[in-house]
């Protein structure tokens, strides 16, 4: 089969691999129909992310037809339409039990690898890295499920490709960066980084009642969705001062919570302070640049919430615990337990509560792959979701 | 903590073997008091007597003598004490050369006769002196380990899935396969380096149902090992505390560098992940595998990650 391999920092090749096989009792093979380029595939593109192998397969973001399913799968059946979370989670172990899918105990078998990092080791992810797991991703013409009797969920036929993908992680992710506000009516929220995770943030921030939703990024297109689709209040970082704008708009108090969808690869309106996380980050001596975070942290109204959905994969240097601290801050976060969300979030689809696909900017061929990372990298050609079409 | 140490295996625990040096220490007492207090007639029955130094040489011989007889008596180092042993039979030996070279007749065939004893005693020396040592350093070589995992399952349920010693393969990834001989006795055979099998008898020597499981070899076996299983219910109904400890003594040579690869380069690392392929195998039903790590969590693997992507059919 056709599959997009990471073939070194900044390159991903699509390559003739093998046809994947069942290889646990749980898993199911599936035939991929649209699969995604997500922003922290990006984050391995640039070679940010330890434990990456020449030829690994990429992809966490893809929905498609089962095609074969092991013995133990008995909810699934071949020719079920169904769309895969980014995950993956066993469902019996005391995480799962709790909700909690992407600390499943015992879905990565580089556990011992993660745990000298992490101290304790996350679940295993669909293609994205030997950390995570080393399993083979979805960006490729059929992929192996691991868990299948968990992860998997059955999409109607009145919902489309494109916005049924969008439950295997982005929207998802965004919910759940919004839900753990605790958005309490009159709320303002404040949510930096307006790519797809962001705007669906943004979205949800609105479906969870938040009264004033404002949206803060550099790219005019972007903000520009989120005034069109969400009625969401914009900054631009690189034309005004952040905490002042912010401040001002919430007459000093701040927002009531604030959501980084950014992560580790922040961009920052101040030269002198990019160029300082830049080159610390390029010597490895820091392997973030946290710049969205920090300013999430000091923008927060006092007692407020921080909410993480940002990709983090190491250690953030500067970080402001003084003002986390003094001002009785909480910070929550997490990888997104998907699982919890997909079936809620697909009767919100189906209800017409939101159309996620909003943020889809490019469709094009699995063959195209190479070229969906570039635009995708360099934000040509207004360039926000890519969804590859196999 | 209980510890395992001092129950599990005598063959290792307790007091180095102490009864050849004692006996040795015994007749170092014999010999020195002799030399020291009947010089006269020790000279006379190993044939010196003619020499004016004997005497002199004679008593020197006997404080070493009982120098020696106090060390290993003591039971303290008796390594080093049975090596003192032969140190001395060395200086004897060297001695008694010289005593031959230049007498005949009566007195060289008592010198000779004496030199025939010496060399006796420095080979039962040589014996003990080597045994003490090895012991010892088996002793130094057992490795002990206590590591704990917890499973979202009952004690009961951890309890019988281990006690069917024919599971232990399942997740134990050093072995190749476990006979249960009957309830107690077991036979296992584990997979080394390059082909090399490793097998040994195990016997359950305490099992309190849904509680403990402890087990050690049979004596004879080249690599004694024994272990016990805990199962502790997990505070605030989160399953079970399955807690190991175990412990064995690699031999010296070239099985032992075998068995010592079969735990690979962090031994505590490896039984770590065979527990946490107990609890996949419990709680998911196997052993959870990608296509980084195709045969599951491994230490060994995890710094070898082939390619995520599928495997070639060749290797199914």
């Amino acid at each position: 089969m056709k599959a997009t391999a990471w073939m070194g920092a900044d390159s991903v090749k699509v390559i003739d691999v093998p046809d994947p096989k069942i290889m646990n009792a749980r898993d199911a093979i599936v035939r991929i129909s649209t699969t995604a380029i997500c922003g922290s595939d990006l984050h391995l593109y640039h070679g940010y992310i330890p434990a990456m192998r020449k030829g690994d397969i990429l992809g966490h973001e893809f929905m498609g037809e089962v095609v074969e399913v092991g013995p133990q799968v008995r909810n699934l059946a071949p020719g079920d339409r169904v769309v895969v979370p980014f995950p993956i989670a066993c469902g019996h172990c005391s995480s799962c039990q709790r909700g909690l899918y992407s600390v499943c105990e015992n879905s990565n078998p580089n556990a011992g690898i993660a745990e000298k990092i992490m101290g304790h080791s996350p679940a295993g992810i669909f293609g994205y890295s030997h950390l995570l797991g080393g399993y083979a991703g979805g960006q490729a013409e059929y992929a192996r499920v691991p868990f299948a009797d968990v992860g998997p969920i059955k999409v109607p036929d009145e919902i489309s490709d494109d916005q049924a993908v969008m439950l295997a992680d982005v929207f998802p992710t965004g919910y759940m960066g919004a839900e753990m506000c605790d958005i309490k009516p009159g709320q303002v929220i404040a949510i930096w980084g307006a790519g797809p995770v962001g705007l669906l943030a943004a979205a949800s921030a609105r479906l969870l009642g938040a009264e004033r939703v404002i949206v803060i990024d550099r790219y005019p297109y972007r903000l520009r969705l989120a005034e069109e689709h969400i009625d969401a209040e914009t900054i631009n970082y690189s034309e005004v001062d952040v905490l002042d704008t912010l401040n001002e708009m919430t007459a000093g108090r701040g927002p009531d919570a604030c959501i980084d969808a950014v992560g580790l690869e922040s961009h920052h309106g101040n030269t002198a302070m990019y160029a300082y996380d830049r080159a610390k980050q390029a010597a490895r001596v820091e392997t973030e640049r946290p710049f969205a975070l920090r300013q999430a942290i000091l923008a927060c109204r006092s007692g407020g919430v921080v909410s993480v959905v940002g990709a983090y994969g190491g250690f953030v240097d500067k970080f402001p615990m003084g003002a986390f601290m003094n001002r009785s801050l909480v910070m929550r976060t997490g990888q997104c337990h998907v699982q919890r969300y997909t079936r809620p979030l697909l009767e919100r689809i189906q209800r017409g509560e939101i159309d996620p696909s909003f943020i889809v900017s490019h469709r094009m061929p699995l063959r195209d792959a190479p070229k969906g990372y570039k635009i995708f990298q360099k934000k040509q050609d207004d360039c926000t979701k890519v969804l590859l079409k196999v | 903590m209980s510890r395992v140490d001092t129950v599990l295996l005598p063959e290792l625990d307790g007091p180095v073997p102490a009864t050849l040096p004692g006996a040795l220490g015994l007749l170092s007492l014999a010999l020195g008091v002799g030399a020291l207090v009947a010089p006269g007639p020790v000279a006379r029955l190993t044939g010196v007597d003619d020499s004016p130094a004997a005497r002199s040489v004679l008593s020197a011989i006997g404080l070493r003598e009982l120098g020696s007889a106090a060390g290993l008596l003591s039971g303290r180092r008796p390594s080093g004490w049975a090596w003192s042993r032969v140190a001395g039979d060395a200086m004897d030996l060297t001695l008694l050369g010289r005593a031959l070279a230049d007498r005949s007749g009566e007195r060289r065939h008592r010198v000779a006769l004496t030199t025939l004893a010496i060399a006796g005693i420095t080979a039962v020396d040589l014996l003990a002196a080597v045994r003490v040592g090895r012991a010892r350093r088996a002793r130094a070589r057992v490795i002990r380990m206590e590591i704990a995992v917890t499973v979202n399952r009952s004690p009961a349920e951890a309890y019988r899935f281990w006690r069917d010693m024919e599971n232990l393969p399942r997740f134990m990834a050093h072995l190749e396969s476990v006979r249960a001989d009957d309830l107690r006795r077991s036979h296992w055979i584990a997979r080394g380096p390059a082909g090399r099998r490793v097998e040994w008898d195990a016997e359950i020597i305490d099992d309190q149902p849904n509680k403990s499981i402890t087990w050690r070899s049979l004596p004879g076996s080249g690599v004694p090992n024994a272990g016990r299983v805990r199962f502790v219910p997990g505070p605030g109904d989160r399953g079970t505390e399955v807690r190991v400890e175990l412990r064995y003594a690699p031999p010296a040579g070239a099985l032992g560098r075998a068995v010592a690869k079969l735990f690979g380069e962090e031994p505590e690392q490896q039984v770590r992940d065979d527990l946490r392929r107990f609890k996949q195998v419990l709680e998911t039903g196997e052993v959870v595998r990608s296509e980084g790590s195709p045969n599951g969590i491994s230490v060994r693997q995890q710094a070898m990650q082939r390619p995520a992507q599928p495997l070639p059919a060749s290797r199914r």
